[in-house]
């Protein structure tokens, strides 16, 4: 089976199901020239080498099904699920994380060590596991890890600090870079358009103004269809 | 084990398939020559479905984008990069050059920059003007006609300005500035530093026919499935066989070495299949090489005979010296100005800047004798790999705690939303006959090809150059009401100045000239050595501008195109 695909099927298997934000939903958004250019959903242009590695990395397993839960609960903690647009687990945050550290081995301690130290202090403090313990105390033992001191560099501090540090940055990655993600964010490109410049309103809020002689000199987007002729002097004609 | 050689004699075969070889194939082929094209890489076309990256979005891959394949990112469309697996090269001990390879058609024109600057005519005269590196034996009236060609024929936007080294051209028209540009326009003001449109092979307006036009999704570097970005496959080679010229492409094929005659004259080449590993050889009247300035070098220098002991054309020891880099600083800084942005409209834009400053500078005032000119990035792009790290770090600007989690971080993540400009510096340093790449005999490739090894320094010169790069930034980003991020480089970082070979503007290795003792090449790109080879790729540059050098890559092939034609014609090859 996938590993991918089954990452899902654990972690909403065993009780994290919870975490799941419902009723989410991301609308395309049709733009002018669509019809220009072909895209086909079923590639992401890999070589085929590249294929071969991804399809290898999908078939090992790097966290077992604690971990994936302990993963997915920890990521919702660091970035709570929100309406309209999800949280981690629409997101596949958790898929995410473990083909990461697949994919580049060097996290692989740093993350499986860290989520032992995660356990163990809940343990310790709490005599729970970190999954299982209540937002309250969870949060208790993010408190300790999640401000790291941004004046020493992380790879002298201590393993948590670097732990919660990872899991931090892969988390709002991994949300940002998701189809809900990128619709929280709000941005609105990656897709075919004609760039006419800043809109004004946008340019007020910043202070900012076009200078009339420079536009000038710019596409008249309403003759880019047309071909381009010049005198010899380089002036264009059309 | 035999080696298998074709019975079918090209009029050419072109070694390399990137812009010089993609432009040679383009003439010699609409001449009417029966043209062979050899190329180390598989095929590609942009516009096939299943290598495109453009428009795929990151969650579209397992590793959103993460660079664990490719050196820019996974989208980015180079096969190859800094390493190549079963491909190595070596280094003199305590010398750098990273040498970035892209092995496939169209080679590294399907990610590259498209900043497509004209050298002046100051850059041809180096010597001339400040005794340092040497003249080439042309000037900028030589290459001009071609490079007005080069204009029509691929497209270029930008605009005449009347700058003495920076000269106009036949440009289409450039995009409006984004915001971020507005800031640098502004910035830049402020300290006399001038900011034109850019430059860049992307075509805003139809050029012909064959060719889509831009629409604005900001990445050329993914090779645009239109062909409305330069690459050579799409924009050269395909348009040479449409028009019916005979072009037979060999790709996965590894030229190991040029063959010879009795009489020290080139016959064709020795290439390895990628797909048996066999040994095969084309017989060609005239070997064209445009495999990079550095693989052409490396294949004369393995390309030795009886007649070449020295390796081919290699008689006044000059293969491989004189190799010399762009020199590249970066910078980037925190603009509060530009926080809490309006993300209701898409400013991708073309792939890479719509503004730029060419070099402003008065050398003879300054402690390092040749300019730079800046190039801007910023914006709201999307997010990839690595966008989640440090999601509140410019919280140090406010006095806020940085780290942390929930719900704020989605505001954090959203205020410093493309908040960062970003500068590289882009500048030219000296050719050194001491910087070189010759073979190393103790190792070869996975195909048996002894490799190079590279011996490379910067001087001063380049880290003074660096230091005023790194303190142009500073000011700049202080003039934006902005902050630099990170600290300023020190002497002992070399002020930031990156390893040679980083910018991949490598040239200079089979240069030009009029005297065979101290050349390569002549003018027209043709061995001095032996008169049916001739070298179209970067390698004949006797110095690199402050420029990028694909335009005169192109410019400089037509030329050398023209001339072998016209030589046979004359039956002089």
């Amino acid at each position: 089976m996938d590993r991918r695909k089954s990452i899902q099927t654990i972690i909403l298997g065993a009780g994290a199901a919870g975490l799941a934000f419902h009723g989410c939903k991301t609308e395309g958004d049709s733009k002018v020239g669509e019809e220009m250019v072909q895209t086909d959903e079923k590639y992401f242009g890999r070589t085929p080498e590249e294929l071969e590695l991804i399809q290898k990395l999908n078939e090992e397993e790097l966290f077992n099904a604690h971990e994936l839960e302990t993963i997915a609960v920890l990521s919702t903690v660091i970035l709570p699920p929100k309406e309209p647009h999800g949280g981690p687990l629409e997101a596949n945050v958790p898929e995410f994380i473990e083909f990461m550290g697949k994919d580049i081995p060097e996290l692989q301690t740093t993350l499986l060590g860290g989520l032992m130290w995660l356990d163990h202090k809940c343990n310790t403090e709490y005599g729970t596991e970190f999954k299982t313990a209540t937002l309250e105390q969870q949060k208790a033992i993010l408190d300790t890890i999640a401000f790291h001191d941004p004046e020493v560099p992380l790879e002298e501090q201590a393993l948590e600090l670097q732990f919660f540090s990872l899991m931090r940055g892969l988390t709002v990655t991994g949300y940002y870079t998701s189809k809900v993600g990128i619709a929280d964010l709000g941005y609105k490109g990656n897709m075919p358009n004609v760039w006419d410049g800043v809109p004004e309103a946008v340019l007020e809020k910043h202070g900012m103004a076009y200078d009339p002689e420079w536009v000038a000199k710019c596409v008249d987007q309403s003759k880019r269809g047309v071909i381009a002729e010049w005198d010899e002097n380089g002036n264009l004609l059309t | 084990m035999q080696i298998k050689e074709s019975t079918e004699v090209y009029d050419v075969i072109i070694v390399g398939s990137g812009a010089g070889g993609g432009m040679a194939t383009k003439q010699l082929a609409d001449a009417g020559l029966n043209v062979a094209v050899v190329e180390a890489g598989p095929f590609f076309d942009p516009a096939d479905p299943k290598t495109m990256t453009q428009l795929k979005w990151s969650y579209e891959s397992p590793r959103r984008g993460a660079g664990t394949t490719r050196a820019f990112g996974e989208w980015d469309m180079a096969y190859g990069g800094w390493e190549i697996e079963g491909e190595p090269y070596t280094h003199e001990e305590g010398t750098k050059f990273d040498w970035f390879r892209s092995h496939m058609l169209g080679g590294r024109t399907n990610h590259w920059g498209r900043i497509s600057l004209r050298f002046g005519p100051k850059d041809f005269k180096g010597k001339t003007r400040d005794g340092h590196g040497d003249d080439w034996p042309i000037g900028y009236e030589d290459v001009k006609p071609y490079y007005d060609k080069v204009d029509k024929l691929l497209g270029v936007f930008g605009t005449n300005e009347g700058l003495e080294n920076d000269p106009d051209g036949f440009f289409l028209p450039p995009p409006k500035p984004r915001l971020h540009e507005l800031f640098y326009i502004e910035g830049a003001k402020k300290t006399g530093i001038p900011v034109i449109p850019s430059r860049m092979s992307m075509l805003t307006k139809k050029i012909n026919n064959d060719r889509g036009v831009c629409f604005y999704c900001g990445q050329c570097g993914r090779s645009c499935s239109v062909y409305a970005d330069f690459s050579s496959g799409s924009c050269l080679i395909f348009p040479a066989q449409k028009s019916g010229g005979q072009v037979k492409i060999f790709v996965n094929s590894v030229v190991r070495e040029i063959t010879t005659n009795e009489e020290g004259k080139a016959t064709g080449v020795s290439y390895i299949s990628k797909d048996d590993r066999k040994e095969y050889k084309l017989k060609g009247k005239v070997v064209v090489l445009a495999a990079s300035a550095c693989s052409s070098a490396r294949i004369l220098l393995n390309s030795k005979s009886k007649q070449h002991p020295n390796g081919l054309g290699n008689s006044s020891d000059v293969v491989g010296k004189y190799l010399h880099d762009s020199t590249g600083s970066s910078r980037a800084g925190f603009i509060p100005g530009l926080m809490n942005r309006d993300v209701s409209y898409n400013e991708d834009g073309v792939g890479g800047m719509h503004v730029y400053s060419p070099w402003w500078g008065d050398n003879s005032k300054l402690d390092f004798p040749r300019g730079y000119h800046i190039e801007v990035w910023g914006g709201m792009g999307m997010p990839n790999y690595g966008f989640g790290w440090n999601p509140n770090e410019f919280n140090k600007f406010f006095n806020l705690p940085i780290g942390g989690y929930g719900d704020s971080l989605r505001d954090d993540v959203k205020k410093y939303y493309g908040s960062v400009i970003g500068f590289g510096g882009r500048g030219e340093g000296i050719a050194r006959k001491e910087n070189y790449c010759e073979i190393d005999p103790t190792t070869v490739d996975q195909f048996g090809i002894p490799v190079l090894k590279f011996n490379y320094k910067w001087s001063d010169l380049e880290k003074k150059q660096a230091k005023h790069m790194q303190a142009t930034f500073e000011e700049l980003i202080h003039n934006m009401g902005g902050t630099p991020l990170g600290d300023t480089p020190t002497k002992e970082q070399d002020y930031g100045l990156l390893a040679p070979g980083r910018i991949i503007h490598e040239v200079g290795t089979t240069r030009m000239g009029d005297d065979p003792k101290t050349s390569v090449t002549n003018k027209y790109q043709q061995l001095h050595d032996v008169d049916n080879v001739f070298i179209v790729d970067a390698g004949p540059f006797v110095s690199q501008a402050d420029k990028n050098c694909t335009w005169t890559i192109l410019a400089l092939s037509w030329r050398a195109s023209d001339y072998i034609i016209e030589q046979l014609k004359q039956q002089n090859i």
